[in-house]
């Protein structure tokens, strides 16, 4: 909302400076979010008349104008169409510095020009350009009295005045006008709110007996509804300029007399109200629900239809005639019924809207609108009665026209029931943390039109209130709390903490192990990274294949329209922006929740949450240097950071081939512990590396982190104190026998005699048949309880390589 | 023999040694390495060594001059020895200083090492949060970040046709769940499973539908806080919020509570912190205000506790909630929130 501080100091009783109005409103809720000039820096204009007018002698556009600006007369040269003889401008004198630049004497065409005459635009004050501004439709109200001519332009308009930006919450529908914001104001004040300056020209005469007949429907989305026919207006009439500015300098663009006075009422009491052309409704208003089928083209062009939605709730509410939906109620008007310059008769409307129907259509159809805004909110119910007497005021001068008697239809049983609230004195003070003076209490609670009554004394005092019709958001004593402090001042109440009577904090398990998973990743050479848990859905379909996504229905971009299932798509995406900008080496980890939809799993929405962590590895193995070697990463530095991610659990997993589609067939692994599949590891799909855009060589690892870290607990064993042998072999078998079972046939050869297993060469080529290869294995034996004799470790390594050989088909190179 | 019987007379006598004595010195001298000092020493010491053999002619001295001659010749033995002696130990601190001079390297080269990594610095932020409120006694607790309508908004006091839905511009799935807009319904699921007293911080990724840019993500992250016990007040939020936020910034910044509206809370609050750039004084980053915005916070509301059926009367509590990426960015003094999400890994090293 923003407003103008001039226009809000006519309806307050006290003068603030604007700094301590800025941080007093700041200080309640209604957070001032920034302050702005109304109108640019310019000097050295002023009001003048024209007193003639004549024609250019060498240019048929332009217009030499004598003109009167307080001092001598002038000569102007003028292009401007709606210059006239005894109209009141603004005149730019010379030497004066508009925010176009400096205004110099001139001679335009042969003729001298001393000064300018000057649009809104070229002072700043709107967009207008069409013609120089037109000061004779100042000359009502209290805006203009000095406007003759000489008067400094910025004194005569009131231009050293501030707009004030306010970033409302919702619940302070009731500070969405002047006249709300000057009743917070005199509050914050502690001085009584004043009455309406023009309280005095209201009601106006009824000098028509025309009224068009209204058929309330829906009692419940619209308890209160007035119409009132205006006969013969004119609307080609010029909004006067202090209305206009008011308009502008609350950031509205004037449009026509009516749009531009339901406006300025909208700003001025916070009532929403819609004008109809009375010539264009057919037999009689009707206040009720959209028909399916039903279609409404709105003012902004855009066509609705309404049908059934049982997901939506109750049909949205129309204002409608024999015809159809003339408006969508609360929100938008309809272009049918929409007033034109040539509109002669007008239909008023001003209601209340019950602020869930409202709130519903905004839902339904997206559309905000000032109206809407304050509908939704909650706009005081006993409100119409003022502002259509206001309006018409408005309306009559501006227009013309002979205003008919109000038609009120209203559903009172559905009008806002204020219930009377009670507000304990000791219940404040508990929730508080101190102690507030009673009769600060009670002068806040009549300051705020709460009307309190009070019983008991002391901590039993107990006050009763009745909110008044223009709060939304008093319903529970909490909420008379609040206003009670928050006018006593937030910053008034001292600071304590909390008894520490409670257990010690700790983070749990889960953040614990976490925490030393990424330290660990850190350790390993890791740089963590936070990716978006939303991803493309192509890429997402690309690395989980066959698997279906949740997707988002209404996603921030189509790249970000379906969850992550895995990490991958986020780890390659940083890695493939990297590579771009240049990187060589990278190793990224990330640390998050995934998401699978989960048909068994009712509880959480079917879907499945899973905290995985994930690692990309790309580039050479070390850091280039003098000292490493050039060799670039290979599966086995992945699998070897995986083997020290799955050491913290102590758990013994297992790694196997993989049938992966997202992994290189020969560079796959699944990490199994137990019967658990906890992850994976391996170099990504060729084919992915070149749909990626990829260089070839990227490794990924991903294990489920709640599987991994589920810690084994740690027991102590028994350390043999026996001396130990060691027996190196290098034994010859098929290519395709995994390594990893020589050590399950001898653990299951040897059982605890075998202390350690070590694999520390592996050889093809020369020397080796090519579906052969070598591998060269330690056996260190020992003893649980007793010395080894020589006899006993032959018949040890006698059983070992027995086993390897009948089980392997592994023999002795 | 036969040159050292030649001189047996002589073994004794001045004239006899010397020569002896300087050749020697000379051959030490002139010992370059220990090959030659080893030779020099065999032929003075060695069995067949003019000093063995000046020793040996000892016993053809008439015995009255035997005395002072072998004390000569002893005394020969041992200065000669000594010189070799001192020439082998010169000649072996060459040799190492030789051997330490080869072995030398050029010390300024980089060090063999596995460069480490680096946590994020949302994460590292999130580490200080939690020691700071683990330290005052508060649990940490996570929850899910695709939650249901509930959780999310009705539980929280924020009913279907609620106008601060619009606040919260909510990003939803094909199967009606949602993706959490605040951390806020972890609360729910810790009052739902355990009674006050509760002290706990939850916190998590949150999303919302907003256009990336300076100052926004779809998605970041939150850290939500709840204390439900007997006797919580205004004051202790007031107190809680203040402590944490100096211990944070490890500065004595001011702070500033204005009256704000959440559902979930009343009374609410925002949490306005002197502007750790300009120190209050005004400056670009908060808007020459001289505050900058970094949490909401208040009451816990009475609906919320009767929704996870706490005794209203009994208990109380407060919450607060803020941006982590927020205090992120304010701590580390990140321009542009936009970083934090982009991965490059020379934005990242910077946190290592």
């Amino acid at each position: 909302m923003k407003f103008s501080a001039r226009w809000l100091r006519q309806w307050l009783p006290v003068e603030v400076p604007i700094e301590q109005l800025c941080a007093q409103l700041t200080n309640a809720g209604l957070e001032v979010d920034g302050v702005e000039d109304a109108a640019p820096a310019f000097s050295g204009v002023v009001v003048a008349e024209v007193r003639a007018v004549r024609r250019h002698p060498n240019a048929n556009k332009l217009s030499v104008c004598e003109v009167d600006g307080g001092g001598e007369r002038v000569a102007v040269v003028c292009g401007a169409p709606n210059v006239r003889t005894d109209m009141r401008t603004a005149l730019a004198t010379v030497g004066a510095r508009l925010p176009g630049g400096a205004v110099r004497a001139a001679t335009v065409r042969g003729v001298a020009s001393r000064g300018m005459l000057c649009s809104a635009a070229e002072l700043g004050l709107g967009a207008d350009h069409a013609g120089v501004i037109d000061l004779d439709s100042v000359l009502f109200e209290r805006m203009a009295r000095s406007c003759e001519p000489g008067a400094n332009l910025r004194a005569a308009l009131h231009l050293d005045d501030v707009c004030v930006n306010l970033d409302l919450t919702p619940n302070r529908g009731d500070c969405l006008s002047i006249r709300g914001l000057a009743r917070e104001v005199a509050l914050l004040n502690d001085v009584a709110a004043v009455a309406p300056p023009w309280q005095e020209t209201v009601p106006i005469r009824i000098r028509s007996d025309a009224v068009f007949p209204v058929s309330l429907d829906n009692g419940r989305a619209c308890p209160r509804y007035l119409g009132r026919v205006i006969e013969d207006v004119d609307l080609s009439r010029p909004t006067p300029l202090w209305l206009r500015e008011r308009l502008r300098r609350s950031g509205l663009r004037s449009i026509d007399p009516a749009v531009d006075v339901t406006n300025y009422v909208l700003l001025e009491l916070g009532q929403p109200m819609h004008a109809f052309d009375r010539d264009r409704l057919d037999h009689a208003v009707f206040v009720r629900d959209a028909a399916p089928g039903e279609t409404l083209t709105l003012l902004d062009g855009r066509e609705l239809r309404f049908e059934e939605d049982a997901a939506a709730g109750a049909p949205p509410l129309l204002i409608a005639d024999a015809r159809g939906p003339l408006a969508l109620a609360g929100v938008m008007g309809g272009a049918r019924s929409a007033v034109t310059p040539k509109t002669r008769n007008l239909f008023l409307e001003c209601a209340f809207f019950a602020p869930p129907a409202v709130a519903a259509a905004v839902r339904r159809f997206g559309l905000r609108t000032d109206a809407s805004h304050r509908y939704e909110r909650g706009v005081d119910f006993a409100l119409p009665v003022d502002a259509v007497e206001r309006a018409t005021r408005l309306l009559v001068d501006i227009t013309g026209g002979r205003a008919g008697p109000v038609s009120a239809v209203e559903s009172a049983a559905h009008l806002p029931r204020r219930v009377p609230l009670r507000l304990r004195k000791a219940r404040l003070d508990a929730l508080v943390g101190e102690e507030l003076p009673a009769d600060r209490v009670e002068r806040i609670l009549a300051r705020l039109e709460l009307a309190p009554a009070a019983s008991g004394d002391g901590a039993a005092r107990v006050w009763t209130v009745t909110p008044p019709s223009h709060r939304f958001d008093l319903a529970i004593e909490e909420d008379l709390v609040e206003e009670v402090l928050r006018v006593h001042g937030y910053n008034a109440v001292a600071s304590r903490l909390p008894p520490a009577a409670l257990p010690l904090g700790r983070l749990s398990a889960e953040e614990l192990a976490q925490a030393r998973l990424a330290d660990l990743l850190v350790d390993l050479g890791y740089r963590e990274a936070v990716t978006y848990s939303f991803v493309a859905p192509d890429t997402m379909a690309a690395l989980a294949p066959g698997a279906t996504p949740l997707r988002v229905r209404n996603p921030v971009s189509s790249d970000h329209a379906v969850m992550r299932a895995n990490l991958l798509p986020g780890l390659l995406d940083a890695l493939g922006n990297n590579l771009a900008r240049q990187a060589r080496r990278v190793r990224l980890f990330e640390i998050g929740q995934c998401f699978t939809p989960d048909a068994d799993g009712a509880d959480a929405g079917g879907v499945a949450h899973h905290v995985m962590c994930g690692g990309v590895l790309f580039g050479r193995r070390e850091e280039h240097s003098w000292a490493q070697t050039a060799a670039a990463t290979d599966f086995f530095d992945a699998k070897g950071d995986v083997e020290r991610v799955l050491a913290l659990g102590g758990r013994t997993a297992v790694f196997e081939p993989a049938d992966d589609p997202v992994l290189h067939p020969g560079q796959a692994a699944v990490v199994r512990i137990g019967a658990d599949h906890v992850g994976r590891v391996g170099r990504l799909h060729p084919r992915l590396e070149a749909a990626l855009a990829l260089p070839a060589g990227v490794f990924v690892f991903e294990l489920r982190a709640d599987a991994v870290l589920a810690l084994r607990p740690r027991r102590h064993g028994t350390v043999s104190r026996q001396p130990s042998v060691r027996r190196d072999f290098a034994l010859v078998l098929a290519q395709d026998v995994p390594a990893a079972r020589l050590e399950a046939v001898a653990r299951r050869a040897l059982g605890e005699v075998l202390a350690g297993f070590e694999l520390f060469d592996l050889y093809t080529g020369q020397g080796i048949a090519a579906e052969e290869k070598s591998v060269a294995v330690g056996l260190t034996l020992q003893h649980p309880s007793r010395t080894l004799a020589a006899t006993d470790i032959d018949q040890f390594l006698r059983r070992v390589l027995d086993a390897f050989a009948r089980e392997l088909g592994a023999r002795l190179r | 023999m036969d040159e050292a019987g030649a001189r047996p007379a002589a073994a004794a006598s001045t004239d006899a040694t010397a020569p002896i004595e300087r050749d020697c010195l000379l051959a030490v001298a002139a010992a370059a390495d220990h090959r030659a000092l080893e030779a020099v020493r065999v032929r003075y010491f060695g069995r067949k060594g003019e000093i063995t053999a000046l020793l040996k002619g000892l016993g053809q001295v008439p015995a009255d001059q035997r005395p002072v001659a072998g004390a000569r010749v002893n005394a020969l033995k041992q200065r000669l020895q000594e010189a070799v002696n001192a020439r082998g130990a010169a000649l072996r601190a060459e040799e190492l200083e030789q051997t330490l001079a080869a072995q030398a390297v050029d010390v300024t080269l980089p060090g063999r090492s596995r460069p480490g990594g680096s946590l994020h610095p949302v994460t590292q932020t999130f580490r200080r949060i939690a020691d700071i409120f683990v330290a005052a006694g508060y649990e940490v607790v996570s929850g899910p970040e695709i939650e249901d309508d509930y959780h999310n908004f009705e539980a929280l006091n924020i009913a279907a046709d609620h106008p601060a839905r619009a606040m919260h511009d909510t990003l939803y799935l094909d199967n009606g769940m949602l993706l959490r807009t605040h951390t806020s319904p972890v609360q729910i699921r810790v009052m739902e499973k355990r009674p006050p007293p509760i002290r706990v911080i939850c916190p998590g990724r949150v999303y919302r539908k907003d256009d990336m840019d300076a100052s926004h993500s779809p998605m970041f992250h939150q850290v939500e806080g709840l204390v439900v016990d007997e006797g919580i007040a205004f004051a202790d939020l007031k107190g809680t919020v203040v402590e944490f936020v100096q211990r944070f910034f490890e500065r004595d910044l001011a702070v500033r509570f204005r009256p704000s509206y959440f559902p979930f809370t009343e009374p609410s609050a925002e949490v306005d912190v002197q502007c750790v750039h300009c120190a209050g004084a005004g400056c670009r980053a908060c808007g020459h205000s001289g505050w900058t915005e970094v949490m909401g916070c208040g009451m816990v509301h009475p609906n919320v506790l009767r929704m996870v059926d706490v005794d209203t009367e009994r208990f109380t509590g407060f919450a607060f909630g803020f941006g982590v990426d927020r205090f992120a960015t304010l701590f580390f003094a990140i321009d542009d929130m936009r970083l934090l999400f982009e991965n490059d890994l020379r934005f990242l090293a910077q946190f290592s």
